[in-house]
């Protein structure tokens, strides 16, 4: 008994502890968490099971409870726990592998349930939240609802209003309108009134006036008089003359003679104006004409049909061009031809250019989508950008030409002056001004290291100084001391090697220095004959031509700079000498400055890391 | 630029002769004539009683000195200063007289418009036109001098007679289709009239020489109309003024109308310039505005200087709320005038009567706007180039030509108000007239004006 006991409980602890394992696994959920407390409870369960089990089962009743948990067991659809019995007589025997069997079926849909519980639980969590969602998207639409009825309600109250004031607003406006009437009635009748009586009172006045007339004029007034001194002739200088029919005729002669004159100066004018505006309109028919002949054919072809008859006026038309003289002659008729001519190039001129748009949109329709049509702004934008790019480049150019020019002012010949002012494309710019930049760089090192070859240079003439004044004595003291010549040969290495020392550094210098000097000398390729002169005259460069060459490296830098490449790229690859040859080709041929500039800056690396190696 | 000392003057009588030589001005019941140039008394002549009105004839000759509470005219002679002439037009009366263009007759229009009487200084006669009207504008000469138009009403109906000067026969005469005629003016041309009738209807009429009708306009009704006329010197250009602020451009081949310039308060278009007169300190600003006065130095510095700003638009003008319930309400254009070029046309709005409108006849567009500190009083073209003198009462004098604008201080002792002014035939001198002073202003050459201008073009 407590045999399988045993192993049920191992069974079932292995079982619990799997599960326990697989419900850790899981999240954490109150329903896992659940299951985790009662299997956590079933572990201790197991090892006092007696206690656990003392409620269904006891020692006493364990037949009872077998045979409970069968019938249990069979009713669920589980094989019976007892051994099929022979008789029936015999007491069932419990199987204890069928128990067993059920046992782990028993756990196994335990488990399933316990899965889908939880499932279930979380498809409910789920489904809860979800319901919330929903909940809340609700109530959020019904508040929206509400507000857009409220809104609705008041738009339409302020419909209302505005209708009803447009009503007002009308119903003055018409008030208005019936006042403007009333007024101008009103006026009206005022005006013919006011006339009326103006009349009155105006024939009144001229009564009066009359009579007035009578009263002042007609009375010999002998106040009413001139009194002068003598007459004065007339301003013309004519005598006065009679008033005849006569000078009536003449007066009116002259009057028309006045009137015919203006409008025969305004004739003349409005002639004027209208043959400048003929010059004009024939001059537009030419171009027309001209602009329309090698096209006539093509339109011939096509709108034969349409207006075949206006390509006949045309070539119409342009025999009568010969005939210009008689369009000064009379208007009425040449008027309506010309009219007429132009009207029709005119239409054709439009078709033409309408054709010409339609094929244009046509094209753009056809070459572009929509997006890739670039609006005018836009257009205009970019171009203005461009314009300011182009400004700005043109500017760095030309500061960059200035600055190349002060280099290259003295050493430039021709070619390269011409070839600078010509060939400015944006890329080399570009380059140039990134090479500017190096240059400027390498020259003021270059500078720098002048500095210090000048300061060797005077060293180096303090050091000949010093050994030529040692020479001497040394000469005066073999001369001296010939026999002592043994003694004085070993100091005499001693001299030697002190001074192949700093001969060596001057030698250097020499070096570095010479390819900037005498490029034609260095073109030979000797630096180590240099050297070797330098060591045997020691004399030979005095400092005032040290001075000179100075001076010189000063004046023509940047040519020497464009020469200087050579020596050195021969130097170190003595192989590679066609290609710098090559290179010197590319420089010296004009239209390719960035050859040559390339090649400079390279030099300039290369003589930089030399002058590195130097002291 | 320099000024002349003051002479006296009363009631604002100063005239140039019109050969440019003489000028005439008036004190009281004397006649002082001077030689432009040197300023020197030429001739003077005494009057019976204080004089009204003076007019020198076409040759410059005579001078006619009217004293119409006398109803008296008295003529002189520059030549012969012993020769006299009295005219007395007795129990008539007498409101207006004027020259004929012949220098020869007089015309004196009797009070109450009973009639005109020619008096010739040829001959004994006299003639006697009848039923003038008495309105604004109602004699008009043409320029040559040949032909009169002369205003009538005869049966509450306006009529309009041409004369022809030289024997004083009527050559026309027609009625015209207005209420009440106000003015008539000739064109420079002399061969087209143009009459209009009075504020209460907008009607302009254009009379050919012979009495035809030309063309007849009217732009609206029912409220007032046309308020003044211009004519371009060219006769291509018929420039209407109106109540409603705007003027009317017609042209000369349709007489319709070309354009209409209003005249609005605020100035929005930035084209425009818009001068406006700034009163400064006179600490603060001698700029080349402020004139140094070379005879000034005695009298008292004025109070303050005035110099252009050029006023940033939009701008607004000050303007004048008119009184709508009395006759002549202030407003409408009430003044007009074209360059002697015909290129520019000077306006003032009587409600907004402190600016100056110089419209561009060639574009028909506004050109600039001059917005002074007080009412423009008057303004006048330069004879001989597009510049514009204007004076508004007090004691500066402006000039505007297209080049700039400049304010002048007129120097003297206390300040010179200029009421009014007249340019001299050459243009190289006016004459600025105040309550009972006279003084003259004799401008640079050409030259350096417009150096001048520049300067204040670039100052202001």
């Amino acid at each position: 008994m407590g045999d399988w006991m045993t192993v049920t409980d191992r069974g079932l602890s292995s079982e619990s502890k799997t599960i326990s394992q697989y419900t850790s696994e899981i999240k954490m959920s109150p329903s896992s968490l659940y299951s985790q407390q009662v299997l956590c409870s079933s572990i201790p369960l197991s090892k006092n099971v007696h206690s656990f089990f003392s409620a269904f089962c006891t020692e006493d009743n364990i037949e009872q409870s077998i045979s409970y948990l069968d019938q249990e067991l069979t009713t669920f659809g589980f094989p019976s726990l007892y051994e099929e019995s022979k008789g029936k007589e015999t007491k069932r025997e419990l199987n204890i592998v069928a128990v067993l069997n059920c046992m782990n079926e028993l756990l196994v849909l335990q488990r399933k349930n316990l899965l889908a519980q939880e499932n279930v639980e979380t498809q409910n969590l789920k489904l809860g939240s979800d319901m919330d969602h929903l909940q809340s998207c609700y109530s959020k639409l019904k508040e929206q609802l509400e507000t857009s009825r409220r809104e609705m309600i008041g738009l339409q109250e302020r419909d209302r209003q505005l209708q009803c004031k447009n009503r007002n607003l009308h119903q003055l406006l018409k008030n208005e309108k019936d006042e403007v009437q009333k007024l101008q009635n009103i006026i009206a009748s005022r005006a013919t009134q006011y006339n009326h009586d103006m009349k009155r009172k105006e024939r009144e006045y001229n009564k009066l006036k009359e009579r007035l007339h009578q009263l002042v004029m007609n009375k010999k007034d002998k106040k009413i008089a001139m009194d002068i001194l003598n007459y004065v002739g007339r301003a013309d200088g004519k005598r006065g003359s009679w008033r005849t029919g006569k000078t009536e005729a003449r007066n009116e002669d002259e009057m028309y003679k006045i009137l015919l004159n203006d409008y025969e100066y305004r004739q003349k004018q409005i002639l004027m104006e209208n043959a400048e505006l003929k010059k004009v309109l024939q001059q537009m028919k030419k171009e027309m004409i001209s602009l329309l002949s090698p096209q006539k054919k093509k339109p011939r072809e096509r709108v034969d049909d349409s207006t075949g008859t206006v390509i006949s006026d045309v070539e119409e038309d342009a025999g009568e061009l010969s005939r210009e003289s008689m369009w000064d002659l009379s208007c009425e008729t040449v008027r309506e031809q010309l009219t007429n001519s132009i009207r029709k190039q005119w239409r054709i001129l439009k078709s033409h250019v309408e054709k010409l748009d339609n094929q244009v949109s046509k094209v753009h329709l056809e070459g572009f989508n929509d997006e890739d049509v670039i609006s005018r702004q836009d257009h205009e934008q970019e171009t203005e950008k461009l314009e300011l790019e182009i400004q700005q480049c043109k500017e760095m150019i030309k500061t960059q030409q200035q600055l190349l020019q002060q280099q290259l002012a003295t050493a430039c010949d021709d070619d390269t002056t011409s070839l600078l002012r010509d060939c400015y494309l944006l890329e080399e710019k570009e380059r140039l001004k990134e090479e500017w930049s190096l240059f400027k760089e390498q020259k003021k090192n270059f500078e720098r290291e002048r500095r210090s070859f000048t300061e060797a240079a005077i060293r180096l003439g303090l050091e000949r100084k010093a050994f030529e004044e040692e020479r001497a004595s040394w000469l005066k003291q073999q001369f001296l001391n010939m026999t002592t010549f043994d003694h004085q040969n070993s100091e005499n290495v001693k001299l030697f090697s002190a001074f192949s020392g700093s001969s060596d550094r001057d030698n250097l210098i020499v070096h570095s220095r010479q390819p900037q000097k005498k490029p034609h000398n260095v073109s030979n390729g000797s630096p180590v004959c240099m050297s070797k002169l330098t060591k045997s005259l020691p004399a030979s460069p005095s400092t005032s031509d040290f001075c000179q060459t100075r001076s010189c490296v000063s004046e023509h830098s940047s040519s020497i700079n464009v020469l200087n490449m050579t020596p050195e790229e021969i130097k170190p690859n003595q192989v590679g000498g066609e290609c710098t040859n090559q290179k010197w080709s590319v420089a010296s041929r004009p239209g390719s400055q960035e050859g040559c500039y390339s090649g400079c800056s390279l030099t300039y690396t290369n003589s930089h890391v030399e002058k590195d190696d130097l002291p | 630029m320099n000024f002349s000392e003051v002479f006296k003057l009363s009631s604002l009588l100063c005239k140039f002769s019109p050969d440019g030589k003489y000028l005439a001005s008036c004190v009281q019941y004397r006649l002082v004539v001077r030689d432009v140039n040197t300023l020197q008394i030429l001739q003077l002549y005494t009057c019976l009683d204080q004089i009204q009105h003076i007019e020198w004839s076409a040759d410059s000759l005579f001078i006619l000195c009217a004293m119409y509470k006398r109803g008296l005219v008295q003529v002189w002679s520059l030549e012969q200063p012993e020769w006299h002439c009295k005219i007395d037009e007795g129990s008539a009366g007498l409101v207006a007289s004027c020259w004929s263009p012949d220098g020869r007759h007089i015309l004196n229009t009797t009070e109450f418009h009973l009639r005109i009487t020619v008096w010739s200084l040829c001959t004994k006669s006299v003639s006697y036109i009848k039923y003038p009207k008495a309105c604004l504008q109602g004699i008009a000469f043409t320029r040559d001098g040949r032909y009169m138009a002369l205003a009538e009403r005869r049966d509450c109906k306006d009529y309009v007679s041409i004369f022809v000067c030289s024997d004083w026969q009527l050559l026309r005469h027609f009625d015209t289709d207005t209420q009440d005629l106000t003015g008539i003016e000739w064109a420079p041309n002399g061969c087209v009239l143009a009459v209009w009738d009075s504020c209460l209807e907008y009607k302009i009429l254009l009379y050919s020489l012979d009495g035809r009708l030309l063309s007849a306009y009217s732009a609206y009704e029912w409220s007032l109309g046309i308020k003044s006329v211009a004519w371009s010197p060219s006769s291509q250009f018929l420039a209407v003024g109106s109540y409603d602020g705007k003027v009317r451009i017609l042209n000369h081949v349709t007489w319709k109308m070309i354009t209409e310039f209003g005249h609005p308060a605020t100035i929005n278009n930035p084209k425009i310039v818009v001068y406006k007169e700034a009163e400064k300190s006179p600490q603060l600003g001698l700029g080349c505005l402020s004139f140094p006065p070379p005879g000034a130095g005695a009298g008292p510095l004025p109070s303050s200087e005035s110099k252009y700003e050029i006023a940033s638009v939009p701008v607004s003008l000050q303007t004048l709320k008119p009184v709508t319930d009395r006759a002549n309400p202030k407003i409408g254009i009430g003044m007009l005038a074209f360059s002697p070029d015909s290129y520019f046309l000077a306006t003032r709005n009587d409600n907004i009567p402190n600016a100056v409108w110089v419209w561009d006849i060639q574009k028909l567009r506004l050109f600039a706007v001059l917005e002074q500190l007080s009412p423009v009083r008057t303004f006048q073209w330069d004879p001989q180039q597009p510049r514009l003198a204007i004076c508004t009462g007090g004691s500066r004098l402006y000039l505007w030509s297209p080049a700039g604008c400049m304010s002048v201080q007129v120097p003297g002792e206390g300040d010179f108000a200029v009421l009014s002014l007249c340019w001299h035939l050459s243009g190289d001198s006016m004459a600025l007239l105040s309550k009972d002073h006279v003084c003259l202003c004799f401008l640079e050459t050409e030259a350096s004006v417009s150096t001048a201008c520049r300067q204040l073009g670039g100052h202001t």
